[in-house]
């Protein structure tokens, strides 16, 4: 390493922040847009499920809410996307690798919305699972990703919220409308558990070297575990994994994901990666011509 | 081709314009409505400045070369004089 990177180093592992004109060694600038490309990519990729159920949302205030949302998760991407372009990669060469498989999104937007349970879970679950990892990012030592990851946080909650209303709306409604927030659930879990990641240790991960993340994963998952099974569980729900348990000293026990299975999904092996990403190909050319019409009339 | 602005935003009467982040437009008239639903729509600003970057001169340097301390409280330490003052007048506490 040389005495530059050396350097930086240092000033980051003792808390210190980068800004956009910032001298930085090539390896942290190249993590650095490809975390926050992802991170984009997912808030992009992530309004699709919902985007099929605006039309068939419950009521006119659920519809309302629910598109609400999805105006805020493209807002984050257009953040995020603004953070990447200034690490130096443009907005179209980071859609033109979305849509071509060459980037990844997360992996809970890989999978299908089966019902209006599948709405509740994910805005509830999804978003809580989503807000913990970002919550660590606010500590991020690229300090504009930092500074837009207040923005974002303070929206996540809402999201939140409003999931949360729609799961105890169904869970206080006929038999049937629970049955849809525990069929949800049932579907879900697999992909939330694996929504922090593999549990690679804090020491060996090297985002968390250059203190791009701050948080190791199983820190996330347990912080999740522990903040919401029990409000699970509160409603009379059930979470398919029977070795699921709090241990006396507050750590939570759970069945292994299949990490490989999560390796698959992310790389566009998910049951509605290629459907998700076919529709965002569509969508890219569908408005092409708008944005050369503004960019040209600008011009 | 588009252009980066710089956004700026007031939270309520009062308080000072705080940089909110950054948004790509590719002229004002489009500029505005991206920071209206970017950083005002939920109530959050009650005015908004945009700037493009280009126009923004940053001065990220301070040099202070004749160690000008005296213009700051660390320039001063006063805990000693404080104490032989204190002395010659004999008022020292218990």
């Amino acid at each position: 390493m040389d005495a530059r990177t050396a350097e930086f180093l240092e000033h980051i592992q003792s808390g210190g922040l980068v800004e956009t004109g910032d001298w930085m060694p090539d390896e942290y600038r190249a993590r650095l847009t490809k975390f926050v490309e992802m991170h984009a990519n997912s808030e992009l990729m992530g309004v699709l499920p919902e985007r099929d159920w605006i039309l068939r949302a419950p009521t006119l205030q659920r519809k309302l809410a629910l598109t609400a949302k999805i105006q805020d998760e493209v807002g984050h991407a257009q953040l995020l996307y603004r953070v990447v372009e200034d690490l130096g990669k443009p907005r179209d060469a980071c859609l033109d690798d979305l849509i071509a498989g060459r980037s990844k999104f997360h992996n809970v937007f890989h999978y299908p919305t089966r019902t209006w349970g599948d709405v509740g879970v994910i805005a509830w679950l999804v978003d809580a699972a989503a807000i913990i990892s970002q919550k660590a990012l606010l500590k991020c030592s690229y300090a504009p990703y930092g500074r837009i990851m207040r923005k974002i946080c303070w929206e996540e909650s809402f999201h939140i919220l409003h999931g949360r209303d729609v799961v105890l709306t169904l869970v206080t409604g006929s038999d049937a409308q629970r049955e849809l927030v525990q069929e949800a659930l049932d579907r879900w879990w697999e992909p939330l558990m694996m929504f922090h990641g593999n549990p690679i240790p804090a020491g060996e991960d090297p985002m968390v070297h250059w203190r791009i993340k701050s948080q190791a994963n199983e820190d996330a998952r347990q912080q999740f575990l522990e903040g919401y099974v029990p409000q699970v569980w509160e409603l009379g729900l059930t979470l398919p994994d029977a070795k699921l348990r709090r241990r006396d000293d507050g750590v939570w026990e759970y069945t292994e994901p299949d990490w490989e299975r999560l390796m698959a999904v992310v790389s566009g092996h998910g049951p509605a990666s290629a459907e998700r990403l076919a529709f965002r190909r569509l969508s890219r050319a569908e408005v092409d011509w708008v944005s050369r019409t503004v960019l040209a009339e600008a011009a | 081709m588009a252009v980066v602005f710089e956004v700026f935003r007031r939270e309520r009467e009062g308080a000072a314009m705080q940089h909110a982040g950054s948004i790509s437009a590719p002229d004002e008239r489009f500029a505005e409505i991206y920071a209206r639903e970017q950083y005002g729509r939920r109530g959050e600003s009650e005015a908004l400045w945009l700037v493009p970057r280009d126009a923004v001169h940053e001065i990220d340097e301070f040099v202070d070369e004749f160690d000008l301390k005296y213009r700051r409280v660390d320039g001063y330490s006063i805990k000693e004089r404080l104490k032989e003052a204190r002395e010659r007048a004999g008022t020292v506490q218990g």
